[in-house]
């Protein structure tokens, strides 16, 4: 992936996710989001890292890794205002959306309850030897279900292309990791499975970049599943309309300094070329997608409830 | 025609669909060479693999997730669940990801949970349980529940080859039973069509699994009694063929449901709301519903037989609508 599309993907994440906030405060979509604010290097960073073939499962702040691996904001957009042209006709929401086309099986709403999703994804993909990895997303908070105990163990002993990576944001809704869990470092975990844990700077998009392609590279080739910890920050409140009354506003203040599209605009700026006016064409063209993706969801058409009938079964 | 155990024709049948369909493979605990607690896959691994009947770790709702998705993603795994009442380590799998993915995601999960209900073997609380219940009312997962080889066999091929999540019920009591079927295996039997085991003119009995088994035997002794009884095995509990159950309940006038489960919240309350529904004005008398007592079924001997129903109990009910 091209650094400047990177760029771009992480600065429509944001305007994505900040417009939710936005239409919610205005009563424009109702229901729940969960946004990722703060979190975009690593959707990209893994996006960028993956193949084609790749697969892809989520948590319920799925939003990012949706538009990294090339969801149509549009759609996205209309699933949340409940419209028929949602990825899921209106009938999911935010935390039900998958497209199967971009190898994405999103979440359903349970935390951690698609890393056994994502595991059996990879046992297909192993049964038919396409060489297809599966990048199962999940916070520190889900790192606690048992499920996750249990899938790891299976897709060690079993050698499975698939890589887990726990998004360590600091937060499991509003239990702070140092009050959620026993031992703080969770790449130890892995250790448990015989396999390897790494950890990188979840804000650095390059270095998530380069370790999931790294780890992606091995398990393809059948040595098994990696846990990869990115350590990161969500700069928004646990769902819409939190408080958040768990932490300090110094610490949110000192957390924006590590802003991951700050850092690679920094980055970008290394090349003299990359002046201010070409960010700003990049942040206008991902505010153009945002707003278009806005326009499209409020002219989009309800769902029929008549249209439930008879799609419970395949 | 052949004599054959309910245990042996699933196995020829699991065999018959791993050979038809290379995406069709097993997976659970001690299924591999173990063959299964009630050896249900013994000796398959021989002939498939363990790649194709593949042991998995004590690991119900892992095992249960990664299935479905293996199953979206193009398999057609068929999962063993050792105990029925282990299933509800799974439950959050089943309601919340699987019976989700087609009304919400429109996606198709071909998958098929073999479990074994029941109790009389004096297992205990916690190996003795009809659970079906718990999924009955989960829109999204279908329900089969055969009492004969023959029914064992037609509705398990339907499962493998549906492309929905369901649950496949082999209750434990059933496997060691001898069945006079066919030579071959049967056809698929159709999901959704209700089985009239016996035409009568009395009273309706509908019952499922091994108290479809019980209620034939019942009616053997109620014939003695001059009672025709009409026995409705549902095959299915999901879809339930209420037609089937309704039009029998107009011939009768009389109607009783028999369930293993605790009587509070079975299935059995629901097919009575759904016949009272349909058919009240035919009905002479309430429908009645025979089942075990609001209690986990005990262990010892006496006390596992006073709570689960019985030939005896099934014809003094039956008894009681036709002449009390």
């Amino acid at each position: 992936m091209d650094t400047f599309r990177a760029y771009e993907l992480m600065l429509t994440i944001r305007y994505f996710e900040e417009a939710i906030e936005r239409l919610f405060l205005e009563g424009r979509i109702m229901g729940t989001a969960h946004t990722c604010i703060g979190q975009e290097a690593v959707a990209v960073g893994v996006a960028a890292a993956l193949e084609p073939r790749d697969a892809m499962t989520t948590t319920h702040r799925g939003h990012g890794h949706f538009l990294a691996r090339g969801a149509d904001a549009g759609r996205a957009m209309a699933e949340l205002f409940g419209r028929e042209t949602g990825y899921s006709h209106g009938r999911g929401g935010s935390q039900m959306m998958m497209d199967p086309s971009l190898g994405f099986y999103g979440a359903n709403g349970i935390t951690g309850g698609s890393i056994p999703f994502a595991s059996g994804v990879a046992l297909d993909a192993q049964i038919r030897g396409t060489g297809r990895v599966t990048a199962c997303f999940f916070g520190d908070g889900a790192s606690n279900q048992g499920v996750f105990h249990e899938s790891l163990n299976i897709a060690a002993l079993w050698k499975l292309p698939v890589l887990y990576i726990v998004e360590n944001n600091g937060y499991a809704m509003s239990t702070s990791t140092a009050r959620g869990l026993a031992n703080p470092h969770i790449t130890d975990r892995a250790a448990a499975y015989g396999i390897p844990g790494v950890t990188v700077d979840g804000n650095d998009f390059f270095a998530v970049r380069d370790a999931v392609a790294t780890l992606a590279d091995s398990a393809r080739k059948g040595n098994g599943p990696a846990l990869l910890e990115c350590v990161t920050y969500r700069l928004s409140g646990h769902s819409r309309g939190d408080p958040r009354v768990y932490r300090t506003r110094e610490e949110e203040a000192s957390a924006r300094l590590n802003d991951p599209i700050l850092r690679m605009e920094i980055a970008l700026k290394k090349n003299p070329a990359t002046n201010d006016e070409v960010l700003a064409a990049h942040r206008q063209s991902a505010q153009e997608r945002i707003d278009s993706a806005v326009r499209f969801a409020e002219d989009s058409p309800l769902p029929d409830p008549a249209s439930l009938a008879g799609t419970l079964f395949a | 025609m052949r004599t054959i155990t309910f245990t042996q024709i699933l196995r020829e049948t699991l065999a018959a669909e791993l050979r038809r369909d290379p995406s069709v493979f097993l997976m659970g605990e001690d299924i591999g060479v173990y063959g299964g607690a009630f050896g249900v896959t013994r000796g398959l691994i021989h002939e498939f693999g363990p790649a194709r009947v593949r042991d998995t770790p004590i690991s119900e709702q892992a095992l249960t997730g990664i299935a479905i998705g293996a199953a979206v993603a193009g398999q057609r795994p068929v999962i063993e669940f050792m105990f029925m009442d282990f299933i509800t380590l799974a439950v959050d799998q089943l309601v919340n990801m699987a019976a989700k993915l087609h009304p919400i995601y429109g996606l198709s999960c071909p998958l098929v949970f073999r479990a074994p209900p029941g109790g009389g073997r004096g297992y205990g609380a916690t190996h003795s349980q009809s659970l079906e219940r718990l999924f009955a009312g989960i829109p999204g997962i279908k329900i089969a529940a055969p009492s004969t080889a023959t029914d064992a066999s037609g509705l398990l091929q339907t499962a493998i080859r549906d492309n929905n999540p369901i649950l496949f019920l082999e209750h434990k009591l059933l496997y060691p039973q001898r069945f006079e079927t066919e030579d071959t295996l049967p056809q698929p039997i159709p999901f959704g069509k209700a089985k009239t085991v016996r035409e009568g003119t009395d009273v309706t009995i509908v019952a499922w699994s091994y108290m479809s088994h019980l209620s034939r035997q019942a009616a053997t002794h109620l014939a003695e009694e001059g009672i025709e009884a009409e026995i409705i095995d549902l095959l299915t509990l999901n879809p339930l063929d209420i037609g089937t159950l309704a039009e029998s309940a107009k011939r009768t006038g009389r109607v009783m449901i028999v369930e293993e489960g605790p009587k509070t919240g079975g299935f059995a309350a629901e097919i009575a709301a759904q016949l009272f529904e349909c058919a009240s004005d035919y009905l002479e008398k309430p429908i009645r519903r025979l089942a075990s007592p609001d209690f986990p079924i005990p262990s010892a001997k006496n006390l596992e037989a006073a709570c689960i129903p019985t030939v005896p109990g099934i014809v003094a009910l039956a008894r009681e609508l036709v002449e009390g």
